[in-house]
């Protein structure tokens, strides 16, 4: 699963040459913006059927903590 | 001064927002109102509302439109109808990368296809008076694009396409179409978009009149456009949106 956000991540915040880290926080990235916020949860959904709201998705800033979550509500 | 008594109206989606306050609006102006809705609890609120002097007959209907089904029983219980109101929409905003056929076919069936096969079968079934007037509610997303709104924007573009092409073929009958299209109304369909009160903040600096619509800015337009007030206008496309659209 962790794999496999990245992977999204990278290609949502177009990064090319570089990955991001499980740890690092994605909002610190030029390009995330809300259109990036809406990809990831339109992601979450069509790839783990798994939903989450806007406003819990603001609580979440890396990976890991991501993965935390959707790991609990499993 | 507007005046809608002896009127038969059907608003749908008149649950809430802009279709709970248009139906409020118009029984206030004597109308007969016919609403429909999917949630019962929300239609019975909507219902109870509505202004009712001796004479004036309201009645509500728990439909689901995106079906074929429901629509063809709404169009049975109806009675001929003066003014329609098809304000029954849908919103979900989703990334191009991320749209997948449920989507698309969730959206274009209530925003789009449920509103042809109302009116069609209206018509057919002869419930729309000569000199009725219908005004769809369409979407300021139709003129200013957002991202991840493209699936909306579509189906109401289209919607829009319906209403004047609709215009000039029921002209001969003299039923008149139209489209209001409002820009962000604060109802619950926008506070349940997935952007985020934060993003909506920002976007409040794109309105020029300093604030977001009201469900009333729009339904003022809706009964006027119901009224004999309005009956040389047909086949318009009325932005309401505080300016919005200026930039």
């Amino acid at each position: 699963m962790k794999d496999k956000l990245i992977e999204e991540f990278k290609d949502i915040l177009e990064l090319e040459d570089e990955t991001i880290e499980a740890d690092s926080n994605f909002r610190d990235y030029d390009d995330w913006d809300s259109i990036a916020a809406l990809s990831v949860m339109a992601y979450l959904d069509s790839e783990f059927n798994f939903s989450i709201k806007a406003e819990d998705f603001k609580q979440i800033n890396t990976i890991n903590q991501l993965v935390a979550l959707m790991n609990k509500n499993a | 001064m507007l005046e809608l008594t002896d009127k038969n109206v059907l608003v749908t989606g008149a649950s809430s927002g802009i279709g709970k306050q248009t139906a409020f609006q118009l029984s206030h102006l004597g109308a007969n109102c016919f609403i429909c809705g999917r949630n019962r609890e929300r239609l019975t609120s909507s219902f109870n509302q509505l202004k009712t002097v001796e004479g004036q007959v309201h009645n509500r209907f728990e439909a689901d439109l995106s079906g074929v089904e429901d629509i063809k029983l709404l169009i049975d219980k109806l009675p001929v109808l003066d003014g329609v109101v098809c304000n029954a929409g849908l919103v979900k905003t989703k990334p191009l990368k991320y749209i997948d056929e449920k989507l698309i076919d969730d959206i274009f069936d209530v925003n789009t296809k449920a509103i042809i096969l109302l009116i069609s079968g209206l018509l057919r079934a002869k419930k729309i008076k000569k000199g009725a007037s219908i005004c769809m509610v369409s979407s300021i997303s139709t003129y200013k694009h957002t991202p991840a709104n493209s699936v909306y924007s579509a189906s109401k573009s289209a919607l829009n396409a319906f209403t004047t092409s609709s215009a000039l073929e029921l002209a001969k009958k003299k039923i008149r179409v139209n489209a209001v299209l409002p820009g962000f109304i604060q109802t619950n369909l926008l506070e349940n978009d997935d952007v985020g009160s934060e993003q909506l903040k920002k976007h409040l600096n794109n309105y020029p009149l300093g604030r977001f619509g009201k469900p009333e800015d729009v339904a003022n337009v809706i009964c006027f456009l119901l009224s004999d007030k309005s009956e040389w206008m047909t086949g318009n496309l009325i932005k309401i949106d505080g300016g919005f659209s200026i930039h």
